[in-house]
Parts: C-alpha cells; sequence; structure tokens
C-alpha cells in the first residue's frame, strides 16, 4: 500500500519534465537521425571504456558501491533531521534558506533575489536543477539574461537546442555541428574558426571570460549538500564552475532535496564513485566547496533555495524511492542500448536514459510519462553500472505495475492489452486450458511460408515489420512427452 | 556423480514453439545418466504478465508454477530469462500481493531452480557432455542469464568441450538483442535497431549458427536473420549438447 505525502508531484506546463509525444514516437524519428546515431555510438563508446579502466583499478569497488549505497538510504531515512540540520548550519555560516514546492515557486524565489540586486544578468554553473524547472526560460520572462557557462552547455544554449544527456549535455552534437553554432552565434568570433577542439575551446574561454568578469551574480546547483556543516559541493571538469562560485558579489544555488548527506565522511565515499562513474577519471578536475559566506572573500551573499518538485512524492514508494540516492553520473546511459540508439531527446525530459525512465514519471506522477517506464528491454546493463546500486530494472517493473494499477481504477473498460493478460493469466494458470491454446495457435500454421511467418494482423505486426516468425510444429513438445513416455509400447 | 531425478520446466515457448529445444534437454540430461520428469501441469512462469505490469494476474501463475513444482528435488529450465524470473520475481510478486507464505514457497522453489548451464556444471559437475557438433558457432550470452543468474562463462565452457565445434567469439557479446519480451512490440522501432546492431556482430563472426540459452532471444536474433535471409540459423545451447556423432 503506498501512502502519498503532502506535496504534490511538479506542475505540468513547467519545467522540463515532460516530453509533446510519448516515447516510441520520438525514438523512431531519432534512430532515423544517421548523424545523432554515429555522434552517440562513438561517444557512449569512448566514456564506457574510460569508466571500465578506472573502475577495474579499484578492489574495493563493490564495497564502495555498498557504501554509496548504505549512505544515500540512510540521509533518505532521516531527510527531514538532515535538511532541518542543513539548514541550521547554512544560516550560522551567512547564507539564507528558501524552500520550494515546486517549480513554479523555485523559479519565483531565484527571479526575485536576481531583481533584489538589481542585476539582468547571471552566470550558472551546469545544474540539473535548474534545467529541470525551467529556471533560464522564467529568469528570461523576468527580464534577466542567463549565460550557460559549461561547454557543453553553452553550446545546447547558443544552438536553441535540448540537453540530451546528463553529463554530456551535447553528446548529440560533433565538432563540425559546434562550430557552426559558434559561428552563427558568438558575436565577435574569428570568421577563420576550425573544428579542431582546442579551437573551439578558445573560442569559447574568449567568450564566456567576458561573462565571468562582468556578473554579479551567479547561479549552481549541488552535487551534495553536507548537513553537519552547511557545506555544498560542486563537481566539474572546466572550472567555470568555480568561476561562477567566487567571483559574483551574490551566490544562489539550487539543490534537490535528495542532494543532502549526513557528514563529511559520506562525501568521500561519493568522491570516489561519482568522477570515476561520470566521466571515467579518478578524480575530476575541480571541486568547489563552500559553507555559507566568508566575510571579504567570494560572494557576500548566498542563497540555498531547497526544491522539492515531485520528491517526497518519490519518496513515499517503498521501491521506487531509490531513484532519489542518484549522484547524476550518468553511467547507465552509457551503458544503455536504448538510450545508445535513440538519445537523450525521446526521452522528453532533462532526465534521460535508464535514470530518467524511473525518475521522470515519479516526478511527474505516472501518467504524464506513461510511456518511459516502457522504454527499456530490461537487459540490466544499467543497474550493474550505477555506483550507487540502485536497481532500475525492477524499478521499471514496479512503475509498469503502477501505471496499470493506476489505469485500472480510471477506466472503467479494461484495454486490450488489459483483457488479453487477464485472459492468458486465466488459460495458463490451468495446463489443460493452456494445451487447448496452444492448439488453437497451430491457426497461425496458415500464415508461414517456407517454414516462417513474415506477416502477422496488429498488435503482433509490430513484429513481423522487421522479423520473421517461426511456423508453429504440428507437434508441441507436451504432445511428443505424451506420445514418447505414456503410450503403452 | 549422483545420478538425478530432475524435473523439467519446458518454458511455455518452447513448448509450444520450439519443441526441439525440450527434446534436446531430455535427450541429454539421459545420455549423462540421470532420469528427467516432466510434470504436466505446468504451464509459464508469467515473466511476460509481471515485464508488462500485470503483477496480479502473474499472481495464480506464481502459485501454479510453485504447486507445480515444489515436491520437486531438482528443476531444469532450458532458459536463463525465465529461470531469473522464477527465482527473482516469483517471491516479490508474492509479497507485493501480500500472501509472504507464498513468497516463501516460491523462494524455496526457485532455489532449486536451474538454468541448464548451471545445472550441467554446478549441480552435475559436467564441462564435457561428450557431444559432436561440426560447425562454426557463435554464442550470444543473454542478459538474464548473464546478469540476473550471473551464470558467466558457463555455456562457453560446456560448448569449448564439443568435439568438431569452432567457437567463435561475438563482439559486444553483452549486449542486448532488443528482444525484452512486449519491448520488441511496444518499441518495435528502438528493438530493431538494437537487433539491427546485435545482426551485424554475428554475420562478421562468419559463423554458421548462432547460439543461446534463450529461446525468446534466438526467435528475436533468428526472426532478423531470416528475414534478411543471412543464411546463418539459430540454435539452442541444448540442441548443441544434445548431438552426437552417431545422431548426425
Amino acid at each position: 500500500m503506498t501512502t502519498y505525502l503532502g506535496l504534490p508531484t511538479a506542475p505540468p506546463g513547467v519545467g522540463h519534465l515532460r516530453g509533446s509525444e510519448p516515447f516510441p514516437a520520438a525514438a523512431r524519428r531519432a534512430l532515423a537521425d544517421t548523424q545523432l546515431r554515429h555522434n552517440l555510438a562513438v561517444a557512449t563508446a569512448t566514456i564506457r571504456a574510460k569508466r571500465a579502466e578506472v573502475v577495474a583499478e579499484l578492489g574495493d569497488w563493490e564495497e564502495l558501491r555498498a557504501a554509496g549505497q548504505a549512505a544515500k538510504a540512510g540521509a533518505m531515512q532521516y531527510l527531514d533531521r538532515y535538511l532541518e540540520q542543513l539548514e541550521t548550519q547554512v544560516q550560522a555560516r551567512g547564507g539564507t534558506v528558501h524552500w520550494a514546492r515546486d517549480a513554479i515557486e523555485a523559479n519565483q524565489i531565484v527571479a526575485s533575489l536576481v531583481e533584489a540586486t538589481g542585476s539582468r544578468e547571471v552566470v550558472k554553473v551546469k545544474s540539473m536543477a535548474t534545467d529541470e524547472i525551467g529556471l533560464n526560460e522564467a529568469l528570461a520572462a523576468a527580464g534577466i539574461t542567463a549565460y550557460e557557462t559549461d561547454l557543453a552547455e553553452l553550446i545546447v544554449q547558443l544552438g536553441h537546442d535540448r540537453p540530451s544527456h546528463i553529463l554530456v549535455p551535447a553528446i548529440h552534437r560533433n565538432r563540425a555541428e559546434i562550430r557552426e553554432i559558434f559561428l552563427r552565434e558568438m558575436a565577435d568570433v574569428d570568421p577563420a574558426l576550425t573544428d579542431q577542439p582546442a579551437a573551439l575551446a578558445e573560442a569559447a574561454r574568449l567568450y564566456l571570460r567576458r561573462r565571468f568578469l562582468s556578473a554579479r551574480v551567479g547561479i549552481s546547483g549541488a552535487n551534495f549538500a553536507i548537513a553537519e556543516t552547511g557545506t555544498i559541493c560542486v563537481v566539474e571538469s572546466e572550472g567555470n564552475g568555480r568561476m561562477c562560485v567566487t567571483l559574483p558579489d551574490t551566490l544562489i544555488t539550487v539543490a534537490g532535496i535528495e542532494k543532502v548527506l549526513p557528514s563529511w565522511a559520506d562525501l568521500s565515499v561519493f568522491m570516489q564513485l561519482l568522477p570515476r562513474s561520470s566521466t571515467g577519471e579518478r578524480m575530476n578536475p575541480y571541486t568547489s566547496m563552500w559553507t555559507g559566506v566568508t566575510p571579504g572573500d567570494g560572494p557576500q551573499q548566498f542563497h540555498l533555495v531547497l526544491l522539492d518538485n515531485g520528491r517526497t512524492a518519490a519518496l513515499a514508494d517503498q521501491t521506487g524511492r531509490q531513484v532519489l540516492h542518484c549522484i547524476r553520473c550518468s553511467a547507465c546511459l552509457n551503458v544503455c542500448p536504448v538510450y545508445e540508439r535513440v538519445g537523450g531527446h525521446a526521452y522528453g525530459s532533462v532526465y534521460p536514459g535508464p535514470i530518467g525512465a524511473v525518475l521522470s514519471p515519479q516526478l511527474t506522477g505516472i501518467e504524464e510519462n506513461a510511456t518511459l517506464p516502457y522504454a527499456s528491454s530490461l537487459c540490466g546493463a544499467c543497474y550493474d553500472a550505477c555506483p550507487v546500486k540502485i536497481d532500475i530494472p525492477s524499478v521499471l517493473v514496479h512503475l509498469r505495475a503502477r501505471h496499470v494499477d493506476e489505469a485500472r481504477k480510471d477506466r472503467r473498460l479494461p484495454g486490450p492489452e488489459a483483457i488479453a493478460m487477464a485472459a492468458a493469466s486465466w488459460m495458463m494458470a490451468g495446463s489443460g486450458r493452456f494445451a487447448a491454446a496452444q492448439r488453437a495457435g497451430r491457426l497461425a500454421r496458415p500464415f508461414g511460408r517456407r517454414g516462417r511467418i513474415s506477416r502477422l494482423p496488429p498488435p503482433l505486426s509490430a513484429w513481423t515489420r522487421t522479423r520473421d516468425l517461426p511456423v508453429p510444429p504440428a507437434q508441441t513438445f507436451r504432445q511428443w512427452w505424451r506420445d514418447e513416455h505414456e503410450k503403452p509400447s | 556423480m549422483r545420478f538425478m531425478r530432475i524435473a523439467l520446466f519446458v518454458t511455455c515457448l518452447a513448448d509450444t514453439l520450439y519443441p526441439g529445444v525440450g527434446r534436446a534437454t531430455v535427450t541429454l540430461l539421459e545420455r549423462l545418466g540421470h532420469q528427467v520428469e516432466f510434470p504436466q501441469r505446468q504451464t509459464c512462469c508469467g515473466q511476460m504478465h509481471v515485464n508488462t505490469g500485470y503483477q496480479k494476474d502473474a499472481l495464480p501463475l506464481v502459485r501454479h508454477y510453485v504447486e507445480t513444482f515444489e515436491h520437486c528435488e531438482v528443476i531444469v529450465a532450458p532458459s536463463g530469462s525465465c529461470v531469473g524470473s522464477i527465482r527473482h520475481q516469483h517471491p516479490m510478486v508474492a509479497r507485493a500481493c501480500g500472501d509472504e507464505r507464498l513468497a516463501r514457497r516460491a523462494e524455496a522453489a526457485g532455489g532449486r531452480t536451474f538454468e541448464l548451464s548451471q545445472l550441467l556444471v554446478d549441480v552435475l559437475g559436467v564441462d564435457d557432455v561428450g557431444a559432436f557438433y561440426p560447425h562454426r558457432v557463435t554464442y550470444h550470452p543473454t542478459c538474464h542469464s548473464l546478469r540476473m543468474l550471473r551464470v558467466g562463462d558457463r555455456p562457453l565452457r560446456l560448448l569449448r568441450h564439443v568435439e568438431g565445434l569452432d567457437l567463435v567469439e561475438l563482439p559486444d557479446a553483452d549486449v542486448c538483442c532488443g528482444f525484452g519480451g512486449t519491448f520488441a512490440v511496444k518499441n518495435s522501432d528502438t528493438s530493431t535497431a538494437m537487433l539491427a546492431d546485435k545482426m551485424r556482430s554475428v554475420l562478421g563472426t562468419h559463423a554458421e549458427v548462432c547460439s543461446a540459452s534463450d529461446s525468446s532471444c534466438l526467435m528475436h536474433i533468428g526472426g532478423g536473420l531470416s528475414r534478411l535471409r543471412a543464411g546463418v540459423k539459430t540454435v539452442h545451447l541444448a540442441e548443441i549438447l544434445a548431438a552426437t556423432r552417431a545422431g548426425t
């Protein structure tokens, strides 16, 4: 029995947790994009190989995974206590804490904080939470321009595009496409820009440096928020994050409530798990940590916005709550055969891939992302790769069951699938009925040509469009057994 | 080696569409000196229901499996996926439906249910089953055998001992073929894209035969190869292990 806590799930129409079309349709379009499939195959294979190499270096990887899982489970069990401790510590050190029940509230809080500074510009550290709530659009509506400073997020922003990967949001772009975007969107870029990675990075550096030096407000997410001291931790590779959290006068951090960790000892586990799982590095280049405000050094105003947006609803589901343990490493995306072929946009949400298929429906309510739990062959590669051992296949199956049960309650008449499943259950719960059904199945024999069936009516046409089926043999196994073993000779 | 009485759970798919897989399993185990019984009440493990979201409809099938097999000492199924479902999903379904007693009975029956290569290597203690199969073969290890049951290289150990068999390594062997039960129909385009890459790997080996220990995955891979008239057969592990010089 699932009980629901008070806060509602993320409201429709705000943020980026829902797609405009069902997964199978969006996937069909993505599959036809040969450039996308080539980019993804190359990029995911590269990250997979790097990850496998650095994970293999550690003799205690499985123990680390278990420790990460236990730390997150502990944090979630006493989440209320740790969140209040975090709030107390941040405020004791000169920061301000705001509580946002959903995307609308979070966006309003951030927009009014920026407005209060008098600034019309902000620089941003790459952040999934602010992508989730659609903060950039909300700020634009308030007349505030947000500049993404992570290279891949910058490519996505300048390309008027959507991110398609948690770690590498522009994974669907190759360098020729990036060069075109820069030439088109960067005002004073050198027209002789080549598509060499170093040249593209230099163009981005020149473009971004001006933003860093003029910005008075920085906005970040949080990888971890340590309750015992009120410390926020951001892990990154490019140093843009370090600029954003140190140069401006005001720093605003938007963090999902599940980012809290009880102690620094917990953090040590995740600093080993995250870089290896994410970028395939032993240690990431930049780890920034700050505790409230330090007089005369760095931002003198610090605001922490703690975001629910469907998270307490997920917490109420005993099987589903483990998705809140996710540390956004994206290892599950890189090993997923579905993600590798369809890319991130097909999932409709800023959270793509296996973790997105179990997280997005829980944040929005399943009926609003009803095709995502089915966007997996349940091959289990994601579970093996997850650094905190989220059993994604089991959660997918659980969410499918919740979806079917909810549809049953809402609908007076069951759909054709439900009727077929109930009939199959009745038929297979009795061996006599099953044998009769097998005999009926042999009615498909006339569909066969030369031992194969190449065309069947819907819904099985979805199979036979691309694959043959064998013609049912004249004799089932059980008939053979009876003939061999039970006839008096 | 102790001679055993082994109950065969043939699986609904092999029973109906691939009876040769069941016959091969019987032939193989009898050749090794064991006695095979076939409880005729058996039907289906219910995995399709569970994985499609119909847990409540799966409950009668879980109960049916438990009642059919719980008296058996050892049970074998020629499918990693069905055994994965029996071991991992049956207790879960029973618990989700509030039947703790059934969950414990399902755990006991599941603990005595083995995938064929596990039974041969772990329970019966054989690597060499005395088979003869003079063909170039590649092996797809199937996701649930690999990641739910952790059968590891047991099927390959068995194949390496088959006389005459030329075993070729399958590139990206551990990647899913795209079957995924109703996934193959609900997300048929994505499923087919995954299948295309699997077939590319299989064809690259120049093997005559692609083998696996799941009829469902073989139905998918074989369905694609057949459509392409690729000239590569799909043959279940049991059928290779059952083949002998005398029988060919």
